[in-house]
């Protein structure tokens, strides 16, 4: 399912919202949400589940093409954990 | 303190119009409709934000932490989270003192 299946779904299940606002909220909570993640803060919402940053430590690299080592700073990559009531639906346990 | 369903859906009555139990309703329902989707076994690709993609695992051994017992973890459906290569990026100019 794509962003935009996503819309249309919502749109037909919240029938007195304009498609166009439909639209327009999904990507606002999507902004929203990378926003929250791209200054350090986590996003938890109960039985659907946790979106945080995990560290990478600075690593010495290699060029694929040439072999040479390429310095790789420290970083954070977002990392998701899936709530109970998520895993147990998924798992056909729901 | 964490991003919840409550900020998002005052971030909508904010900025979208929405009033405040249509805005509530919306983030519910978007929520809602990705964990039917994964649920119905349908993987959900959210283009700048990233891909909820299910996995199918095997049996494996496994064991109690607590007293060392072997016991094996059963097959099971799991969802995991591949961010798009915007979040990523956006994500990786964060510079720290998060976590």
């Amino acid at each position: 399912m794509t962003k935009s299946e996503l819309i249309e779904v919502i749109a037909t299940k919240q029938q007195h919202l304009a498609y166009r606002d439909v639209e327009v909220a999904v990507k606002t909570l999507l902004e929203h949400m990378s926003e929250a993640l791209s200054t350090g803060q986590r996003i938890e919402i109960r039985g659907f589940g946790s979106f945080s940053l995990h560290h990478r430590p600075p690593r010495i690299g290699r060029n694929p093409k040439t072999g040479d080592p390429v310095a790789l700073p420290a970083k954070y990559v977002p990392h998701f954990k899936p709530g109970k009531e998520l895993r147990y639906r998924v798992n056909g346990e729901g | 303190m964490a991003l919840t369903k409550a900020d998002m859906a005052e971030r909508l009555f904010e900025e979208v119009g929405l009033n405040k139990r249509e805005a509530k309703e919306l983030v519910e329902c978007f929520f809602e409709e990705i964990r039917q989707a994964l649920e119905n076994g349908t993987a959900v690709k959210l283009s700048g934000f990233g891909n909820f993609d299910l996995r199918d695992k095997g049996e494996r051994p496994g064991r109690n932490p607590k007293t060392g017992e072997e016991i094996p973890i059963s097959a099971r459906r799991v969802v995991t989270f591949r961010p798009g290569q915007k979040l990523k990026a956006r994500v990786e100019a964060y510079a720290g003192t998060g976590e």
